[in-house]
């Protein structure tokens, strides 16, 4: 019996176009290279979709010929991969070693008060998921933050409040000036 | 142009050597602009667009570079007068810039308050720099300046002159040992990739930079991505694989970005491909990409994770140098090892080994970060001491703190403390004291820092990262990660140290890869230099540090306290109250210990105890 899976055909032709880009005919030579690209796949998907539920893992399933459980196994051994939907705004505090030993842990702390989530969560009103995140490698920078893909450093925890402004958090009573470090160019 | 011989290769380079003549008999000023990551996090990409946009004339040549490693002075760009050593600028603006420029062009002199490199305690004065000598000084996105600078001159030699087994023999006489962590030599590991048998085999690059606190193979890729290139060409070629492949963590877009511009370059020039340089020989690369998965930095997973599975450690042997990608004999070595292989080639092996100690040949990339006034990236001869890393290289500690521990090898690795200052840093003796050279990630501490603290983060770390596949490592590290919580938040145990040190044991000799395998020196080596600190926080139920925010409580020193009620409105929980110009009080249930309160006072009121 064919199998339907059920998914918005905005996501089925970005998921096609994503295959097709990823996917040369060199490798479908060699079967045993075929999954090599999986990851990749997997990366774009999320850059377009926003994260990896569950039909849209059944349906690179069925386009690459690849068990569900093998992708289902991937996606969440990665922690790149959400198979949540993820807020607005990302904001991912630092947790290398050199932001730790500079206080990025007190950083996170004060995001989770105020933000009244925890570590993975995103804010009821689906503004903002905070995370922690692996050595972003600006570490003369530290303690460093990204929101989206605005990058933070040099932070203290009274920081904290005066850094949701820009993202649609209500001013503290007095503003303080922020280290808004990079610039788009 | 195409690259086709040997004469090709040298046309580019006479071409960007004359045009750099031409610039200096032209008195035309070179200005170079570092845009690595933390360059363009603090605004070097502006500085950049300013500079061209309004300072590009016929007597200027400003040209987009890599990080030169100080990252406490970002961002930087480096002036060169034809004829003069390059100033260095740090913390400039786009304003200071183009005033830099003109000072430069209309007075022929430097800014000299907004120099940098004027400084006595010169930070490349200790520093030897063979793996990033072009970073900061050519610019990674043209081809042509690395060729000006003898790139792909070792590619040429190794095709040209000499056999398979001669390189291999080059790479084993320079003593040349693995920079990814464990120190393995390199030469050995070309060898038996070589003799494997097999047709079909792979190079692999892991560029899986996953040690925290550790950015060298980030700045080289950024900021020489041609090095890495023509090395993994020359390993191609040395162990008979004509596929190689760059495994790259997704958490470095601008190397990332980098590195394809460089491949594609690599390839429209013939420099990669097919019959390079006229010698028959073919190479291809491709990248492939990471997902944020620590374990991956070890050899097997990694590649598990190229084939596009899990990226799951798995029992050595058979190693991958008999069977790797997709079971076929691979070579797998890190960013910074292949940085050497070319500079080894060209200046020879004695040369190298002349380098370093007995045992560990060349240099080392050292990250330096924490507690330190000049961060940055550092690469100094091997041997050199932590002493004249942190107080001369690094300029001491900040603030007037006094020096704790210096922790290298990431969370596979331990704290060095003051009274080994004087040790000199190579492979075997790091392990001597307990730590390991790891990626040479160097975080330094200061009083204010726990040890018992960064155990409990490291530990955190490599429980997350547990893959899982074994017991010991998914387990193991979970029960000492509860201990360690245990006694950060006063409610430690008698036995609770001797319980670590058994677990430990247990840990290390019976997880499958590296990362079990070493996960409990943080702990072991904490227990080992700071133990009084352990049984501070299990028997005094205190933290010496002050750095536990569950063993703390914040209070009103009520003498100092002016009532000027800046703290009571910092208070997110609005514990602090009084009256205007008396002494305030925090109530000790409301208070979340985020020591905003202590931060915002003027007056020093407010105590930790």
């Amino acid at each position: 019996m064919p199998y339907i899976i059920d998914i918005e055909p905005e996501w089925s032709f970005a998921i096609d176009r994503i295959v097709a880009a990823n996917t040369t005919p060199k490798e479908y030579q060699k079967p045993s290279q075929q999954s090599s690209s999986l990851i990749q796949i997997l990366e774009q998907t999320q850059r377009e979709i926003g994260y990896l539920p569950e039909n849209v893992q059944a349906y690179l399933a069925d386009k690459l010929n690849i068990p569900l459980s093998e992708i289902y196994g991937v996606t969440t051994f990665y922690s790149l991969f959400s198979t949540e939907p993820v807020g607005k705004h990302l904001i991912s505090v630092c947790m290398g070693t050199a932001c730790y030993v500079k206080g990025a842990g007190e950083i996170f702390a004060e995001f989770e008060r105020r933000l009244n989530i925890k570590a993975g969560q995103t804010t009821e009103d689906r503004l903002f998921t905070l995370d922690a995140c692996r050595c972003l490698g600006a570490c003369g920078l530290a303690p460093v933050l990204t929101i989206d893909d605005q990058v933070y450093g040099r932070l203290t925890p009274s920081d904290v409040p005066d850094l949701l402004v820009p993202y649609g958090r209500e001013a503290s009573k007095k503003n303080k000036k922020i280290h808004i470090l990079n610039t788009e160019s | 142009m195409k690259i086709k011989t040997l004469s090709d290769l040298n046309q580019i380079k006479k071409q960007s050597v004359e045009a750099a003549a031409k610039r200096d008999i032209n008195h035309i000023l070179t200005v170079n602009v570092h845009q690595g990551t933390c360059g363009a996090a603090n605004g070097a990409n502006e500085i950049y667009d300013v500079m061209v946009r309004q300072g590009e004339t016929a007597h200027t040549h400003i040209i987009q570079t890599g990080c030169p490693g100080m990252c406490h002075n970002e961002p930087l760009i480096s002036v060169t007068q034809p004829g003069s050593p390059p100033s260095v600028y740090g913390h400039v603006t786009p304003e200071k810039a183009l005033a830099i420029l003109d000072s430069h062009l209309k007075h022929h002199a430097p800014v000299a308050e907004w120099l940098i490199n004027r400084n006595p305690t010169d930070i490349y004065m200790h520093q030897h720099r063979i793996t990033l000598a072009n970073c900061g000084v050519i610019d990674p996105e043209r081809i042509e300046e690395y060729i000006a600078l003898d790139g792909y001159f070792a590619l040429a030699k190794v095709l040209l002159e000499m056999q398979p087994l001669d390189v291999i023999n080059e790479l084993k006489s320079s003593g040349l040992r693995g920079r990814g962590g464990g120190g393995f030599p390199t030469g050995q590991k070309w060898e038996f990739t070589h003799t494997a048998p097999g047709t079909q085999k792979y190079v692999v690059c892991n560029a899986d930079e996953g040690d925290p606190g550790a950015f060298m193979d980030r700045s080289i890729l950024e900021g020489d991505p041609h090095r890495l290139i023509e090395a993994m060409a020359i390993a191609g070629y040395a162990v008979g694989a004509n596929q190689g492949y760059i495994y790259i963590r997704a958490e470095y877009p601008l190397a990332l970005e980098r590195l394809k511009k460089a491949i594609h370059q690599a390839q429209k020039t013939g420099l990669l491909g097919d019959n390079i340089l006229g010698s028959g020989f073919t190479f291809h690369l491709d990248i492939r990409l990471g997902a944020g998965a620590f374990v991956c930095g070890e050899e097997t997973a990694l590649i598990h994770s190229i084939e596009g599975k899990r990226g799951e450690p798995r029992q050595r042997p058979p190693f991958p140098a008999a069977s790797g990608l997709w079971g076929k004999p691979t070579l797998i070595n890190n960013v910074e090892t292949y940085a050497n292989v070319p500079t080894i080639i060209r200046q020879g092996a004695s040369w190298f080994s002349s380098i370093g100690t007995e045992k560990s040949k060349g240099t080392k990339v050292f990250a330096l970060a924490g507690k330190i006034k000049n961060i940055g990236l550092i690469e100094v001869p091997m041997g050199t001491t932590l002493r004249t890393i942190i107080e001369d290289i690094g300029g001491g500690i900040p603030d007037g703190k006094r020096y704790k521990a210096a922790q290298t090898g990431g969370p596979s690795g331990g704290c060095i403390p003051t009274d080994m200052l004087d040790i000199a840093i190579d492979y075997d003796n790091l392990l001597a004291v307990g730590s390991m050279m790891g990626s040479g990630g160097l975080i330094v501490m200061d009083e204010d820092n726990c040890m018992v603290d960064i155990a409990r983060f490291f530990l955190e770390f490599t429980q997350d990262e547990s893959c899982g596949k074994c017991t010991p490592c998914r387990i193991g590290t979970k029960r000492m990660l509860e201990i360690l919580d245990k006694i950060t938040s006063g409610q430690g145990e008698a036995d609770d140290i001797q319980q670590l040190e058994s677990l430990a044991t247990t840990i290390k000799s019976a997880s499958i890869c590296g990362l079990g395998q070493t996960a409990p020196n943080p702990v072991l080596s904490t227990l080992k230099y700071f133990r009084s600190e352990y049984e501070a926080h299990i028997y005094a139920k205190q933290c010496p540090a002050h750095a536990c925010q569950n063993m703390l409580s914040y209070s009103i020193i009520t003498d100092k306290c002016t009532g000027c009620s800046a703290c009571a409105r910092v208070c997110p929980n609005t514990a602090i109250s009084g009256k205007a110009k008396e002494p305030y009080s925090i109530d000790q249930n409301l208070c979340v210990k985020c020591g905003m309160c202590m931060e915002k006072c003027k007056f020093d009121a407010i105590e930790l105890l």
